[in-house]
């Protein structure tokens, strides 16, 4: 499935990883965190070989943030946030006030703490997601691991977990986040890191590796990429051209996609 | 709450939270009234039976027992029926209506289904056989509870290792392959009622339907620490439990060894269940239905819904054996009563709340 992969990211940066569907994203996630096994290769975090550790000391160095999915039982939604701290629980039970605060946080973190009464498995997809990521920030790790975070999250929601990323970086931590926007990923991420038909196309700084060569390769040429006010887009071949040819009879399409851009900006 | 702070310290040191927004002061209140129903529902169903005896009498029969009186001077019916008969049949029912709760919140938890049963594995027809076994050829299979806990466990063990590759266990195949098995025992046990003679099929039949006629002192003193103890070390794993429901994955990814968990649950769960099964037979529905009312109570955290299954179970077969035993003169099986019982309490569930129970 994946072969000639071979990648690092350094501490504190947020990596995007970036590709098409099947290219492999989610097998090398699962491979990273143990749920698959490499036939041959390794994975090091903080130096070690996750193949030695075992699966609780894993879970203190590495957190992971699925794609949202519904559990059967109506956990409330502070319930799953706190088993994010579970990795650090000990004894009986082992739960202490610090961990409840530190979840309570976390909700806080995202903006989500009106929901913490509510049943985990009856929000809407976005609502989960958010859940989802606070019990990743709740568990405390040096490295997080987000499986396409934003796919069912409005545009703000969208921009709200970007700049939560940036600021978990900011701390020192580390990110690796799948996404499936080339624009976001060259808005928000350090590092690139672009997987096509199970190995890696290319890796470096966004503003090298999101560019029409890459993406050509990877979609089939359905891109355009240009800047507008300084920032790199990237859009729709056929929108570029329509839009190119059209420009004099439509001024209202290129304000709207500055203003866009404008919200982005006061973020970054 | 107006308990000691003594007392409160202690639940903080369990990690449950006393303050707080997590709203476990509440929880924990209904636990302790759980517990109190549990006891009233069992000194009441002392006093009830065919042989009237006083409500004093049954009392001084009990206390005299548990301060280590004089017994020869109580009257020797008196404490045949309470001492002999009625007080062990209760601790009885009790500890195999716990054990069936439990076991169903485990199984429930760990498939993440909320319509599973503790027999999902095969270890009622695995114990059906067994008990068959003794009953139809007594001089090979000398013990009916013997065999039928041997065959639960084995059934059991079969589907497990049926779905067992790679060193992975995944759930969907490991119900189908508790079907399977459930279903080859199954038809094993019709072979034997075609093969036997009148007397011993009524015995089959009886049998599977369950019931606590025979309950003596040895039966309780075999399973009541047995229950005990799974129900602790089940309990200290409650919040495990928790994170597996949300699937092997995210457990894996939360520091929890699901394949470990996943076995020393199951295994302990099975062990309870078919304990429980070769004692009394087949008794339907309380491992469903019980896990279902806890959580309705509680909320889906197994620190608290073990608990509350435990203590729930037992009232609900208290309930159920002593209307079994009180209601004709002749005695009802007990796995008829849980299911006439039973099955409207669950459409009551399926009407009214199941979109929040069943997701």
């Amino acid at each position: 499935m994946l072969s000639g992969v071979s990648f690092s990211v350094g501490k504190g940066e947020l990596c995007g990883l970036f590709g098409p569907n099947g290219s492999g994203k989610t097998t090398l996630f699962k491979c990273c965190l143990r749920f698959l096994h490499a036939e041959r290769g390794r994975v090091m975090v903080h130096n070690e070989d996750i193949s030695r550790c075992n699966i609780e000391h894993l879970a203190r160095l590495v957190a992971y943030v699925p794609q949202e999915h519904k559990p059967p039982f109506p956990y409330l939604v502070r319930e799953v946030v706190l088993m994010g701290r579970t990795p650090h629980l000990g004894g009986f039970f082992g739960i202490r006030r610090r961990d409840r605060e530190i979840a309570m946080d976390a909700l806080a973190t995202l903006g989500i703490s009106d929901l913490a009464d509510r049943p985990y498995n009856q929000l809407s997809g976005g609502q989960r997601q958010m859940v989802l990521m606070a019990r990743a920030i709740a568990q405390d790790t040096p490295l997080l691991f987000l499986d396409e975070p934003t796919s069912a999250l409005d545009f703000q929601n969208q921009m709200r977990i970007w700049e939560i990323m940036r600021d978990v970086a900011g701390e020192g931590k580390t990110i690796l986040a799948c996404s499936h926007d080339p624009n976001h990923v060259a808005w928000f991420c350090d590092r690139v890191v672009v997987v096509g038909d199970g190995t890696v196309v290319a890796e470096g700084p966004p503003e090298d590796v999101i560019s029409e060569a890459v993406l050509g390769e990877i979609y089939q040429d359905v891109c355009s990429v240009r800047m507008l006010d300084g920032v790199q887009m990237v859009m729709p071949r056929c929108v570029a051209e329509r839009n190119g040819k059209q420009e004099s009879s439509r001024p209202l399409h290129d304000a709207l996609f500055v203003g866009a851009c404008g919200e982005v900006d006061a973020g970054t | 709450m107006t308990e000691p702070t003594g007392f409160n310290h202690l639940l903080k040191r369990l990690g449950y939270e006393t303050s707080g927004g997590f709203g476990e002061e509440k929880k924990i209140v209904i636990l302790l009234s759980l517990a109190a129903v549990l006891f009233i529902t069992a000194s009441v169903a002392v006093v009830l039976g065919t042989y009237n005896i006083t409500v004093a009498e049954v009392y001084h029969t009990i206390f005299t027992h548990l301060t280590f009186g004089d017994v020869e001077s109580l009257p020797k019916l008196h404490n045949t029926i309470v001492w002999d008969i009625r007080v062990p049949r209760i601790i009885l029912a009790t500890s195999v209506g716990g054990a069936l709760a439990i076991a169903g919140a485990i199984f429930q938890g760990v498939f993440r289904n909320p319509l599973v049963e503790p027999y999902i594995l095969g270890v009622s027809s695995g114990a059906a056989f067994g008990a068959a076994l003794g009953i139809v050829f007594p001089t090979i299979f000398f013990s009916i509870q013997v065999f039928a806990f041997a065959f639960g466990a084995l059934a059991v063990t079969l589907a497990y290792l049926l779905a067992r590759s790679r060193g992975e266990t995944p759930i969907v195949t490991l119900i189908l392959a508790g079907v399977i098995i459930g279903s080859i025992f199954s038809a094993l046990v019709s072979l034997l009622k075609y093969l036997s003679d009148d007397t011993a099929l009524r015995e089959i039949t009886f049998w599977l339907m369950g019931g606590f006629y025979y309950a003596t002192w040895n039966d309780v003193i075999l399973l009541a620490p047995v229950v005990i103890i799974s129900f602790l070390i089940l309990w200290s794993l409650g919040w495990k439990l928790n994170v597996l429901s949300m699937g092997d994955d995210e457990a894996r990814a939360l520091g929890v060894n699901p394949e470990k968990y996943k076995f020393v649950v199951i295994a302990l769960a099975t062990a309870i269940t078919a304990f429980a099964v070769s004692l009394v037979g087949i008794i339907a529905w309380v491992g469903l239905m019980m896990p279902h009312a806890s959580r309705m109570l509680l909320g889906p955290d197994n620190r608290f819904v073990l608990p509350a299954s435990l203590m729930m179970g037992g009232c609900y077969l208290i309930v159920c054996d002593t209307l079994a035993r009180t209601l004709t003169t002749a005695e009802i099986p007990v796995g008829i009563l849980t299911s006439i019982l039973g099955a409207p309490y669950l459409c009551y569930l399926l009407r009214s709340k199941g979109r929040v129970i069943f997701g």
